[in-house]
C-alpha cells in the first residue's frame, strides 16, 4: 500500500509541474492559437539562470524570485522582438519562429551555462519525521510551489483588471481594442506571465531530474499531453490534465510498462486524445453559425 | 467647435478602397445618423473614426487631428463604439463585460455607481449580472452593448445596426432608450442604420452614402421629405 502511495504520491508532485507548463502553453493558446514549442527551452534557460545565482551564493527563495521577474521580462521581450512581427503572419510562420526559438534557447542554455549535467538544490528538506514515508519533502514542496503559483494565476485573472483585459483580449480582440485595451501588449504580458510559470516548473523539476540544456525536452511533452487532455482552450482542463498524466505516468511507469516507456504515455495520451476526444476532458466545441 | 469633422476621408481594406472622399461633421449633443445601403461604406466609417482600418484623409476630434492615432488612444479621448455583431466578450459574465467598458477609467466609485445605474436602466442585466454574456438574446446583447459603451462616459457614440437582427417591439424599446441617453446624459451619436425610418425619427442630422461618398444631406426632416431617398429607403 505504501508504495502504491508512494506512485500517487509523486504522480501528483510532477504532475503539478505538467500542470504548470500546461498552464503556460494554454495561456499563449488562448490568445494566439498557437503552441509555443519554445516554452520548455525558455524555462530551462531561466531554470539556468537560479542555478547561476544560487552559485553565487544567492540565497535560494531570493534567486528563486529574481528567477521569475527575469523570466517574466523575457518572456515579454521576446514577443515583442520576436512574435510581434509574426502577429498577423500565416500559421506556419509562427511555428517556424516558434521552433527556431527552441533551438535558440537551446543552444544558448548550452553555450552560456555548458552542456554538463548539473546538480540543482532544492529548498526542501529531503526527509522529515514530519513526513509519512510515500513522500519527500521537495515533492510535497513543490506540489506546494505549483498551487500557489496557480492561485495566483487564478486571482490574477479573475479579480484584476488587468486579468480581465488580458482575457477579454485574448476572446475579442478587436472589441477589446474599443474599450481601450492595447491588445498587443496584453499578448506580451501573457507571454510573461507563462514565461514567468515556466522558470517555477523548471525550478521545481530540475532537483528532481537533474539541470542540463535538454532539461525540459521530455517534460514539455507531458505538459503537451495535460494541456491537451484538459482541452487545450480551458487552463483548469489543462491543470487537471496536468495531475492526471502525473499519476497515471507514475502508476504506469511503476505496475505496468516500466519506466523505460513513462514518456510514450505521454505520446500515447496525446495520439489518443487527438483521434478520440478531439476537444479533451473539458475544451469547448467550436460551433460557428452560418 | 464641432465634435467631430472629416474632410475627404478615405479608407482600405487592404487594397480595395472603401471610403471615397468623405465629408461631414457631428454637432455637439446631436444625433447624426448615416444612411446607405449594403456596401456603401457606413461600417467603413465607423472603423475609419476609430482608426481600425486604413485611412488617408482628415479627422479632427474635438479640434485635434486623430489620423494614424491607435484606436485605445481615440477610446481614451472619449469615443465609445458599439460595432457591428455588438462585440460583446461572449465567454465573460454581464458584470465583466460592463467593466471592461470602464477600463479607461480610474475613478473606481463613479464606475460602481455607474454600473448600478445600467442595472436600474435595464434590469434584465441586472438579473443575468453573473452569467456569461454569449448566453443572452439578441436584445439583451444589444442593451449590453449599449452599456458596455457608455461605461466609458463617452462624448461620442457610434452606433453600428444597434437593430439588426432584432424583434421590432425590441428595436423600438432600444432607440427609446437611446432618446433617453441623448437627452439625459448629453451624449452626441453617430448612428449606422439600414432601417431609415426608425433613423432619421431619432436623428437630427442625416447623410446619405453610396458606394463611398456622401450624395445627400440635411436635416432629418429635409431628408425624409426627399423624394428619391422616400422611394429608396422608406418605400414609400
Amino acid at each position: 500500500m505504501d508504495s502504491f502511495l508512494l506512485q500517487v504520491f509523486s504522480g501528483l508532485a510532477n504532475g503539478s509541474i505538467y500542470a504548470a507548463l500546461g498552464l503556460a502553453l494554454v495561456m499563449i493558446y488562448q490568445s494566439t492559437h498557437h503552441i509555443n514549442f519554445a516554452q520548455g527551452e525558455m524555462a530551462t534557460f531561466a531554470t539556468f539562470i537560479a542555478w547561476t545565482l544560487i552559485e553565487r551564493g544567492v540565497p535560494y527563495w531570493l534567486a528563486f524570485f529574481i528567477t521569475v521577474a527575469i523570466a517574466f521580462v523575457g518572456g515579454l521581450v521576446v514577443q515583442r522582438v520576436f512574435i510581434r512581427p509574426v502577429e498577423r503572419a500565416p500559421v506556419l510562420n509562427n511555428v517556424i519562429v516558434f521552433v527556431g526559438l527552441l533551438v535558440i534557447f537551446n543552444a544558448m542554455s548550452g553555450w552560456v551555462f555548458g552542456q554538463t549535467v548539473k546538480a540543482f538544490k532544492s529548498p526542501f528538506p529531503t526527509t522529515s519525521v514530519f513526513l509519512p514515508q510515500y513522500i519527500s519533502g521537495h515533492q510535497l514542496g513543490s506540489l506546494g510551489v505549483t498551487l500557489a503559483v496557480l492561485l495566483v494565476v487564478f486571482l490574477f485573472f479573475k479579480y484584476t483588471p488587468i486579468g480581465l483585459a488580458i482575457r477579454a483580449a485574448a476572446q475579442n480582440p478587436d472589441s477589446a481594442s474599443l474599450v481601450g485595451i492595447r491588445v498587443s501588449w496584453m499578448l506580451a504580458l501573457g507571454w510573461g506571465l507563462a514565461s514567468a510559470i515556466g522558470a517555477v516548473a523548471g525550478m521545481m523539476i530540475a532537483p528532481v531530474i537533474f539541470l542540463d540544456p535538454n532539461l525540459m525536452g521530455g517534460i514539455l511533452l507531458y505538459g503537451f499531453a495535460a494541456a491537451l487532455l484538459g482541452g487545450i482552450d480551458n487552463p483548469w482542463g489543462a491543470v487537471i490534465g496536468g495531475f492526471i498524466v502525473g499519476v497515471l505516468e507514475n502508476i504506469l511507469g511503476a505496475y505496468v510498462i516500466g519506466t523505460e516507456l513513462k514518456l510514450s504515455v505521454a505520446l500515447v495520451l496525446i495520439v489518443g486524445k487527438l483521434t478520440l476526444m478531439p476537444h479533451g476532458l473539458f475544451g469547448r466545441k467550436v460551433v460557428t453559425r452560418v | 467647435m464641432k465634435l467631430l469633422e472629416v474632410q475627404d476621408l478615405q479608407a482600405w481594406y487592404g487594397t480595395t478602397q472603401a471610403l471615397f472622399g468623405l465629408n461631414f461633421s457631428l454637432e455637439k449633443g446631436g444625433i447624426t445618423t448615416i444612411l446607405g445601403a449594403n456596401g456603401a461604406g457606413k461600417t467603413t466609417t465607423l472603423r475609419a473614426i476609430c482608426q481600425t482600418v486604413k485611412t488617408q484623409g482628415s479627422v479632427v476630434l474635438l479640434g485635434q487631428s486623430v489620423g494614424g492615432f491607435a484606436t485605445d488612444k481615440i477610446v481614451r479621448m472619449g469615443v465609445a463604439h458599439v460595432p457591428d455583431g455588438r462585440g460583446t466578450f461572449t465567454g465573460l459574465t454581464v458584470l465583466e463585460n460592463l467593466r471592461l467598458g470602464a477600463y479607461t477609467r480610474r475613478d473606481k466609485d463613479a464606475v460602481a455607481q455607474d454600473i448600478e445605474r445600467m442595472f436600474a436602466r435595464f434590469p434584465r442585466l441586472k438579473e443575468r449580472y453573473n452569467q456569461q454574456a454569449g448566453t443572452l438574446s439578441g436584445g439583451e446583447q444589444q442593451m449590453l452593448a449599449i452599456s458596455r459603451a457608455l461605461m466609458l462616459r463617452p462624448t461620442l457614440l457610434l452606433l453600428d445596426e444597434p437593430s439588426f437582427g432584432l424583434a421590432p417591439l425590441i428595436v423600438q424599446e432600444i432607440f427609446e432608450i437611446m432618446r433617453n441617453i441623448n437627452q439625459v446624459d448629453q451624449v452626441s451619436m453617430l448612428l449606422v442604420e439600414q432601417n431609415a425610418t426608425l433613423a432619421l425619427e431619432l436623428a437630427d442630422y442625416a447623410y446619405l452614402l453610396e458606394t463611398g461618398k456622401v450624395v445627400l444631406s440635411g436635416t432629418a426632416q429635409e431628408i425624409r421629405s426627399d423624394a428619391s431617398v422616400r422611394r429608396t429607403y422608406l418605400g414609400y
